[in-house]
């Protein structure tokens, strides 16, 4: 809480090394690709103006690959070019060629046609008349169609921190996850004042006369590289595994942030979004991940948790939170509820996960299958006392448990039930909660500590670690403020984990996030 | 010198030149003269190949020139163009080596070349350095000639060279044009649609129309004998002053009175065209002027009114043969 309220100068001070680090990436990053888009680009550009019946088909390829949103093309990237700098370089590089290409071809098109006749009547070759002629004329609309290709790539590479390339948009896309506007503008700032910087430089450089526009065009190539061995200096030191961690998972206490003051755990970490993270763990991109224990793609990808042996992470065991009048209005529902608890454990929540997410079964038979093998399923009683209202946020997991709960009511009461499946985040679920619009969800109480509560953090770490200390500490301030009763936990743990290829974490002998720091440290 | 043979462009269906044929001679200045379009600039760029013939050959020195590269071919031939086609991105120095630069001649000829240019053409040192959109156009048409003339190129081919020119600069220019040794070493086809610019600066005039060369003569033969009534009207307008300009005082001299040279007279040879004795009445305010025939070295005085009779005379003479 004391980060949000410290000055954005604060921020930037405080987090400069990481700043510096991430301007320099950001810098290398867009020149590396505007160097390569010059490298095609410009060629491409002069070979249709001489083979005029290929303009409308490059052109026009160009044009195309600029309409795909950013983040759809460094998506289609990831599958041919892994995650990290290969793919963000391409995908910004095409973003960049359109304005080369466009650019070098309208201007060599403008250069008078009297001067290249006369140019070849002299007695000049086709190399020649290019090089001497026309690509000195056409500079200043080159430099045009260089200058609009780098704002374009300074605003596009923030983009790149999806994938693991780094750049300023760690920290625009890590505060926007953490709520964190002093992150975000830390971010944001730079990105802006870099795009301002090169454009202003370059309309510089487009404005020189034509004498110093000769020594211009020869430096320019130079600039580009140097500029572009930016990318390559922070990655120089790095370690024996490579991490890729969520930009929330980079900023919070229960973290990135906590595993290196409890842990000490030093690790060459990249930062990914967590929908092509457990994907690049497996294609062996990444090393050690940051991830939900009981997401079905651990089971997909073949990755196994390590164990948290210095309790980091808070507990997140699921249970269902019910209001004490729903209690009373339906009698024995507490009962019928409780006869879930104890029964998932984590590895086969995954499972169910898996069954759901990957292999595309529905909730309700991934639910029904599962009763029937604990021997709970029973028919439908189809009995009219009353309708229990079911709750659930917007992931698999709680659609599964929201079903095994409708499936036990129904067939153990006589009660019917609706489900309201769906309910945003958090914050909508519980508010559904309390305004008296279901009866009941199924909350974690990490979630329930950190979210709803929102306890000192004293009090958190007083408790971090400990699942009953948690479970207590919750249920008591659920009834105290709210009225509403946790019941008995259902025995699964969805926290933060580190997660490995489990072939790997095997061959390494690595079965706890203390093991991982000794191998790193190891020589 | 020149040898066109059956010389064919078609474009498409469009026959641009149409089986052509017409010879060169050595130091002489050809005019291909037409309206637009009537295919002589597709001639013109045919013989340094900025076009290539559909059908014809060329032969420059009995060389079929087909057998070089044109960049070589190209490095012989000087060409002067309408708008002069200065490179704006290179000073006034630059663009007049860039020949030499491709021939690889070293520094010191090249800047021995250019200023001996410069001082023929009336241009001063201090050009060198600026770049050409600060020049007016008369100089940069003279630079442009100066670029087509520094590797001393025995053929030179000019595109409408004065085309974009006001009145007073071309005129001006046109004399420099004729006074200048240089050019009458060289051997010069022109294209120009300006009857006027073809009578006075052309030894000898192509008149082409719709690809096909209509009548290939001297400007006297042109206005004299003319083949066919597109020839006699294309040269109506004006008759009176081609005329005047395209008789020479050589051609006058037999009808001129035998009268021996008056002192303070003025002395013209007879190489000069009519036209230019006329205007010498007019400069110098006297009554008579003395005119020196070059082959038999004789002088002849007359009065304005006695070479006006001559040149009826003459006139007359050449409508009945």
């Amino acid at each position: 809480m004391n980060e949000q309220r410290q000055t954005l100068w604060e921020f930037m001070q405080q987090q400069s090394d990481k700043l510096v680090e991430q301007t320099i990436q950001h810098i290398g990053l867009t020149f590396i690709s505007l160097f390569i888009a010059v490298l095609i680009g410009l060629p491409l550009g002069i070979f249709i103006t001489r083979k005029k019946q290929f303009s409308g088909a490059i052109l026009g390829i160009a044009g195309v690959l600029q309409t795909i949103p950013s983040i759809a093309l460094l998506g289609f990237m990831i599958p041919v070019l892994g995650i990290g700098a290969k793919p963000a370089i391409a995908a910004l590089l095409l973003y960049a060629l359109l304005p080369i290409i466009r650019n070098t071809y309208t201007g060599i098109e403008g250069v008078d046609a009297a001067v290249k006749e006369a140019a070849v009547a002299m007695g000049m070759n086709k190399w020649q008349v290019l090089f001497k002629v026309e690509l000195p004329l056409a500079m200043p609309v080159i430099f045009a169609g260089i200058r609009t290709a780098t704002v374009i790539t300074v605003g596009v590479a923030t983009l790149a921190s999806y994938i693991a390339a780094g750049g300023l948009g760690e920290f625009i896309f890590g505060g926007i996850s953490l709520n964190n506007t002093n992150m975000i503008l830390a971010g944001a700032i730079p990105a802006a004042l870099l795009a301002i910087l090169f454009d202003f430089l370059l309309s510089r450089l487009q404005k020189l006369n034509i004498k110093k526009l000769k020594t211009a065009t020869a430096t320019l190539p130079l600039l580009l590289i140097l500029l572009s061995s930016f990318y390559f200096l922070p990655s120089a030191y790095g370690s024996k595994l490579k991490a890729g961690f969520t930009p929330e998972f980079m900023g919070r206490q229960d973290g990135n942030l906590g595993l290196q003051s409890k842990y000490g755990l030093k690790i060459r970490t990249l930062v990914i979004n967590d929908a092509v993270m457990y994907k690049a763990a497996y294609e062996k991109q990444l090393d050690v991940i940051s991830g939900y224990s009981t997401d079905g793609r651990l089971k997909a990808y073949n990755l196994v948790v390590l164990d948290d042996n210095k309790h980091i992470f808070p507990p997140y065991y699921a249970a269902p939170v019910i209001r004490e009048n729903s209690l009373k209005k339906f009698a024995g529902l507490e009962k019928i509820l409780n006869l879930l608890a104890g029964k998932i454990n984590d590895s086969t929540m995954t499972a169910l996960n898996y069954k759901t997410d990957y292999l595309h079964q529905s909730p309700e038979k991934v639910a029904k299958d599962f009763l029937v093998s604990v021997n709970l399923w029973k028919p439908a009683r189809n009995g009219n006392a009353g309708v229990v209202r079911i709750g659930s946020k917007i992931f698999g997991e709680q659609y599964i448990l929201a079903n095994m709960y409708s499936m036990l009511i129904k067939g153990n009461s006589d009660y019917d039930v609706v489900t309201k499946t769906g309910l945003g985040g958090t914050k909508i679920c519980f508010d559904a909660l309390t305004d008296d619009a279901i009866d009941f969800y199924p909350e974690y109480t990490g979630t329930g500590l950190l979210a709803i509560l929102q306890p000192s953090s004293k009090v958190i770490d007083s408790l971090t670690g400990n699942k009953d200390a948690t479970y207590n500490y919750v249920q008591s301030g659920f009834q105290k403020k709210y009225n509403i009763k946790w019941l008995k936990p259902i025995g699964f743990n969805n926290a933060y984990a580190l997660m490995m290829r489990e072939k790997q974490a095997k061959d390494l002998k690595i079965k706890t996030i203390s093991d991982l720091k000794r191998y790193l440290e190891s020589k | 010198m020149i040898k066109i043979e059956h010389l064919s462009k078609h474009f498409g269906k469009v026959k641009a030149v149409d089986d052509i044929s017409f010879e060169v001679k050595e130091h002489e200045n050809l005019i291909l003269l037409g309206t637009s379009g009537c295919g002589k600039t597709t001639t013109l760029k045919m013989i340094n190949r900025l076009i290539e013939p559909t059908h014809g050959k060329i032969f420059i020195d009995d060389k079929n020139f087909f057998e070089q590269s044109p960049e070589i071919l190209r490095r012989g031939i000087g060409y002067v163009l309408q708008n002069n086609g200065l490179f704006p991105h290179y000073t006034v120095a630059e663009n007049i080596t860039i020949v030499p630069q491709l021939l690889k001649w070293d520094k010191k000829r090249t800047e021995k070349r250019v200023a001996e240019l410069l001082e023929k053409l009336h241009l001063s040192t201090d050009y060198l350095n600026v770049y050409p959109n600060e020049l007016s156009g008369g100089q940069q048409q003279r630079i442009g000639l100066a670029r087509a003339l520094v590797a001393d190129p025995a053929v030179l081919l000019m595109d409408e060279p004065f085309g974009a020119l006001d009145n007073v600069t071309r005129s001006k220019i046109h004399a420099e044009f004729l006074a200048l040794d240089e050019l009458k070493r060289k051997t010069i086809i022109m294209v120009t649609h300006d009857v006027q610019e073809a009578f006075e600066l052309g030894d000898r005039i192509c008149l082409m129309d719709k690809g096909k060369i209509v009548q290939d003569d001297t400007p006297t033969g042109l206005l004299f004998n003319p083949k066919n009534d597109f020839v006699r009207g294309f040269l109506k307008e004006q008759r009176l002053q081609l005329e005047f300009k395209a008789v020479k005082l050589y051609d006058v001299w037999k009808w001129l009175p035998p009268q021996p040279p008056k002192g303070g007279a003025f002395d013209l040879s007879t190489d000069i065209s009519f036209w230019t004795s006329l205007e010498q009445f007019k400069f110098n305010r006297s009554d008579d002027i003395n005119i020196y025939h070059k082959d038999n070295k004789e002088v002849r005085s007359a009065s304005f009114e006695q070479l006006m009779s001559a040149f009826y005379q003459f006139k007359k003479h050449q409508s009945h043969e």
